[in-house]
């Protein structure tokens, strides 16, 4: 097996392994997991410490969770897109460079 | 958190980032003409910062939090550069997913776009000259990305001290929910950039060459 090949087996593994983690974890130590925002929580923190309100809301929201949801994926596929485009201009030239010496 | 901060710090954060932002823009535009070449890597290391935060994980806390992408960006192109990166993903979420903000976009850029970067660049510089190149990507994308949340933190801690026990007080109640939320996620994030890494440079190792990136690597004569 080649060096890269192994490192992707093992880095899956370990992701998966953290994701097992993740799931159990909570429960462990006692929390009841919302998976709900960090910034959610932040939010209800500043509330607690002090009864600041927030002065500016945003300016366009997306009107529905599925919209939510389309959106956060369009920025995925658009960055993965970009990432496999270039990764298979790299493959295709470096055939063509073999093919022609 | 739109609206979150309060004018001051808006203005103070955003007076902090501005000239990062220009110096990023200046740095940009000197490797797009000095390596023209490269362009495609940049396209590559924005992109992966797009990708990587958008992907919400949930984390051992309970809580979710995205990774943040920008340790790639860093690596090869240097902080400064990254910001830019990290400033067109801000604002795509601020805009189109009320995700972040306007008012909070400064101080966003600040603990996303400069610290994570200059703590991933200079991490991988320290590490790399003990350690291996795989180790040295792993450490310098995790630590970049735990340095956002942390910065995150204490940006939060600055604006919202704690009546009894002051700032101090505010930033452990803060790095509770930001900084041990992204801990798994930091690891991911740092697994992640690493494989990337050893991908590209097995498709087109010269791109790393001229940004003088595992050129002194024995690795790296024999995979060409």
């Amino acid at each position: 097996m080649s060096e890269l090949r192994k490192l992707t087996l093992i880095v899956v593994i370990l992701i998966a392994v953290i994701g097992l983690l993740t799931a159990f974890v909570p429960g462990m130590i006692g929390i009841t997991p919302q998976w709900s925002g960090a910034d959610t929580a932040a939010s209800s923190k500043i509330g607690e410490i002090s009864d600041y309100k927030p002065w500016f809301s945003p300016l366009w929201m997306p009107p529905s969770c599925e919209i939510e949801t389309f959106l956060f994926s369009l920025q995925a596929a658009i960055g993965a897109g970009i990432i496999g485009y270039i990764a298979g201009l790299y493959i295709g030239r470096n055939e063509t460079k073999r093919d022609q010496p | 958190m739109e609206g979150f901060l309060p004018l001051i710090w808006v203005i103070f954060w955003y007076a902090a980032s501005a000239p990062f932002i220009i110096y990023g823009v200046w740095r940009l535009k000197k490797v797009m003409g000095e390596h023209p070449e490269s362009k495609s890597m940049l396209a590559v290391a924005g992109a992966f910062a797009f990708v990587l935060s958008s992907l919400k994980i949930p984390s051992v806390t309970g809580s979710s939090s995205h990774p943040t992408g920008t340790g790639f960006g860093a690596i090869l192109f240097g902080p400064a550069v990254t910001s830019i990166m990290s400033a067109i993903v801000l604002l795509y979420q601020a805009l189109l997913l009320a995700h972040g903000g306007i008012t909070t976009l400064g101080a966003n850029i600040f603990s996303l776009g400069i610290v994570g970067p200059f703590v991933a660049y200079f991490v991988y510089k320290a590490v790399r000259s003990i350690a291996g190149f795989n180790i040295a990507v792993f450490a310098a994308a995790t630590l970049g990305d735990m340095a956002t949340y942390v910065t995150t933190s204490i940006q939060l801690a600055l604006a919202f001290p704690a009546s009894a026990g002051g700032v101090m007080k505010s930033f452990i109640g803060f790095s509770g929910i930001f900084a041990i939320t992204q801990v798994p996620l930091a690891i991911i994030e740092g697994l992640v950039t690493m494989l990337l890494f050893k991908y590209l440079l097995e498709l087109k190792p010269d791109v790393f060459r001229i940004f003088h990136i595992y050129i002194d690597d024995k690795a790296a004569s024999t995979e060409t």
